[in-house]
């Protein structure tokens, strides 16, 4: 039975997964960017996400809006005791979302090539440190329950132990190799195997990097295996999420860059939903006592707000994703330098 | 230094370098839609050019308004942990909704209204540059709910420790939301006016542009016109009053009321201080306020003296910068309306007085913005839920004051540095003036 607590977990979710396939490939070309060389190319890096990258940062804006509204806990307990590491994403953010539109006005290649570093760096740590917050999710952070307040014992350092880690590197290849498979749509030539050589690379370290991270999360949150493995709904994940795996290379090399895509697409969205599920009906588990976790229902808004902020979610998602296909359309193919261009 | 102090330090400066830049992209995108309408409608040149060339400044405008707005989704929880959790089953909603229905229209349009050029149709690139305008302004009605609600908090109950949701549109619709979204909004449209009436004046000035820069200003200052007169009368007054019957330690703060009367004045000019709260060297209407606030000269009006002392906001700052709003205000209407005139006569363009002085007014509106919003948030205080909550009670207790202080470093240098920047790129571009418009581009 879904209740609305249940209901604002998948939208969150969704909201996630939306924001992990579609900002993620722009970060990706942004790591990739810092590996770019001649100019042309480097126009043609910026000009593939140039009309889209902002609307795609608006997935994380609006999850963190409804995290704030139907999980307030969480958005509260989770971002305080992130505090330094929130700051150095925001500022990662910051001068990305500035980059393109100040390159484009600068005059020479040498202050240009300052702009190409804080897109490339503010796309690279954001890939990195998302993967660091799953991973200390799913490790479990210092906070208990005292009197049904929580009590948070989360500092920045403790943040940086290696599983967390372990996962910030599989998130960041996994975004390179995710950008280098949306670049291959819209660049050409030379510069496009660069991007098939990219891929193929990338995806065996992220094979290897998988199949660490699933070991050490056996071993080192072992709850998350309690109860999943008898859920048919894992088994079917787990068998989509082989396949998409299995499929890039293949695509790749039969030179069907639209599947490629697509098959990467399903690959992240599926990876973010065996967390869910796996997490489930926790949000932040406690590494100090599990019955201590945040959960979907001591951390959420009351049912009335629930309610209204699923009105609003009914109504407004399907728009933005029918005015998201439209302009994904229009913006369709190779990228085309005009006067306009960045 | 504690960490109230702090918190409060960082999100007034963050809050203060954003809010330099929604004003202006609502503004300019309103009258991009006109001047786009004018352009596609009687297909002229003139407009379409002046379009692109306002276009791509918005461009530039809109990325430092992203990214210094990501900031601000995520402040009220690493800063504000504790209001996060108190108000957050009725303040996170607005911020979701701003998301859902403002901020993924305007963003996606910008991009098509930005680069869609030659790849959609004509009146499909028109419709993009109306979502940006659309979307900007509903994200400011989101916005404003939210901060509405602080101001004047409605439909909500306290239980288990938190305010609770009693009915979404009562709260949505709270007693200030109306009267403040008309008169932030319209305060965006002068600041957008403002700002490419002034840029014109010195494409004008400099003989740069040609018919472009000299049909923007004619525009543009007209328009200034008009939405600097709306300011005052209705939305300014309709405010002032919501302000008198809502939330009184305010209205008295703002206006220097240190004590009840009835035919209370409104002090055009004065220097307040403190212990005991007075006007120093005032210049004062009798009973104007309590007409304007109550429609009756005689009506009484509380001071500041009715109040405890733990109640009443900071005396000096909001009583300076509001007054200060309400002069720049009356300059907006003044200098327009000079220009209005001369357009009228035809001699606008030769005035190089009157050109210099829209140019130096650029940032004029801003600056009102900013005070305003200083007057609004500051006039709020001690409380950050007005009787509902104290700022005291909000902040992050996990955030120490060294983290305070490393992130306040932070923000500070990377918008003293956004800030130069975009400073020096927008003079640069502006000093160069848009495309002349050859005759290959005025036949295709």
């Amino acid at each position: 039975m879904i209740d609305l607590n249940i209901a604002w977990f998948l939208l969150v979710g969704v909201l996630i997964i939306g924001y992990a396939i579609l900002d993620g490939f722009d970060l990706g070309v942004g790591v990739l960017h810092l590996f770019t060389k001649n100019e042309d190319e480097k126009r043609i890096n910026i000009n593939a996400i140039g009309p889209v990258w902002d609307g795609n940062e608006v997935w994380l804006l609006t999850a963190g809006g409804a995290l704030f509204a139907a999980f307030p806990i969480v958005y509260a307990t989770v971002f305080s005791g992130f505090y330094i590491a929130f700051m150095l994403l925001l500022t990662s953010l910051i001068f990305r979302a500035v980059s393109f539109e100040f390159r484009k006005y600068m005059d020479t290649p040498r202050s240009k090539k300052w702009w190409d570093l804080a897109f490339g760096l503010g796309s690279l740590i954001p890939a990195l440190l998302y993967g660091v917050a799953i991973g200390n999710i799913m490790n479990g952070v210092p906070i208990e329950l005292r009197d049904g307040k929580v009590v948070s014992s989360i500092t920045f350092f403790g943040l940086l132990n290696p599983y967390s880690l372990l996962i910030g590197i599989l998130s960041l290849v996994l975004f390179t190799m995710h950008g280098a498979i949306y670049m291959t749509l819209k660049c050409e030539g030379s510069q496009r195997e660069r991007m098939v050589d990219w891929i193929n690379k990338a995806w065996i370290v992220f094979v290897i990097l998988y199949i660490l991270a699933t070991l050490a999360t056996f071993f080192n949150a072992h709850y998350l295996f309690s109860g999943i493995i008898s859920n048919p709904l894992f088994w079917i994940f787990f068998v989509i999420l082989f396949a998409s795996i299995l499929y890039i290379p293949i695509a790749v090399y039969g030179r069907k860059f639209g599947l490629a895509f697509l098959s990467s697409s399903v690959m992240i969205a599926l990876m973010i939903l065996l967390v869910a599920l796996s997490l489930f009906p926790r949000l932040v588990p406690s590494s100090i006592d599990l019955a201590s976790s945040l959960t979907i229902y001591n951390a959420s808004s009351t049912p009335r707000t629930l309610t209204a902020m699923l009105i609003i979610a009914l109504i407004g998602m399907p728009i933005v994703i029918g005015y998201t296909i439209f302009i994904y359309r229009v913006f369709k193919g190779k990228v085309i330098i005009t006067h306009d261009s960045y | 230094m504690d960490s109230i102090l702090l918190a409060r330090i960082q999100f007034a400066m963050t809050i203060g370098f954003h809010f330099l830049f929604p004003p202006l992209t609502i503004g300019m995108s309103w009258i991009l839609v006109l001047i786009e309408t004018l352009g596609w409608k009687r297909k002229d040149e003139i407009y379409i050019a002046a379009g692109k060339y306002f276009g791509n400044l918005l461009g530039l405008i809109f990325a430092v308004g992203v990214a210094t707005g990501v900031v601000m989704e995520f402040q009220f929880g690493t800063n504000w942990a504790e209001y996060s959790k108190f108000v957050g089953d009725i303040f996170g909603a607005p911020l979701a909704a701003e998301g859902v229905f403002a901020f993924f229209l305007e963003s996606t349009f910008l991009g098509l209204y930005i680069f869609g050029r030659g790849r959609v149709s004509k009146g499909v690139h028109w419709f993009s540059a109306l979502m940006v305008a659309v979307g900007a302004t509903i994200s400011a009605f989101w916005i404003i709910v939210a901060n509405s609600w602080q101001q004047t908090p409605a439909g909500y109950i306290v239980r288990n420790g938190r305010a609770e949701l009693t009915d979404f549109w009562t709260a949505v619709f709270n007693p200030s939301t109306l009267p403040r979204f008309f008169h932030t909004v319209d305060a965006s449209l002068i600041s957008g006016a403002f700002f490419m009436a002034g840029i014109s004046a010195y494409l004008v000035y400099r003989n740069k542009g040609g018919e472009i820069s000299k049909k923007t200003l004619k525009l543009t200052v007209i328009f200034g016109l008009i939405v600097s007169l709306l300011e005052v009368f209705p939305f300014g007054h309709e405010h002032g009053r919501q302000v008198a019957q809502t939330q009184p330690e305010k209205f008295a703060a703002i206006q220097g009321l240190y004590t009840s009367q009835s035919g209370a004045p409104v002090a055009l000019f004065a220097y307040p201080t403190d212990h005991p709260p007075t006007l120093k060297a005032p210049i004062e209407i009798p009973g104007l306020l309590s007409w304007l606030a109550f429609g009756d000269v005689n009506a009484r009006i509380q001071g500041i003296n009715e109040f405890s002392k733990e109640d009443i906001p900071p005396l000096f700052l909001t009583f300076v910068s509001y007054h200060n709003m309400v002069l720049l205000g009356i300059y907006f209407i003044l200098i327009t309306a000079i220009g209005s005139y001369l357009i009228y006569r035809k001699k606008l363009f030769e005035n190089t007085k009157v050109l210099k002085i829209l140019i130096w007014s650029i940032p004029l509106p801003l600056l009102a913005c900013q005070l305003g919003w200083i007057a609004a948030e500051v006039g709020r205080q001690p409380w950050i839920v007005y009787k509902l909550m104290r700022t005291r009670d909000a902040v992050s207790v996990t955030v120490s004051s060294g983290e305070l202080i490393f992130s306040i470093a932070l923000f500070f240098i990377i918008y003293l540095m956004l800030g130069s920047i975009l400073l020096y790129l927008l003079i640069k571009k502006i000093k160069k003036g848009p495309d002349q418009i050859s005759g290959k581009e005025a036949l295709s």
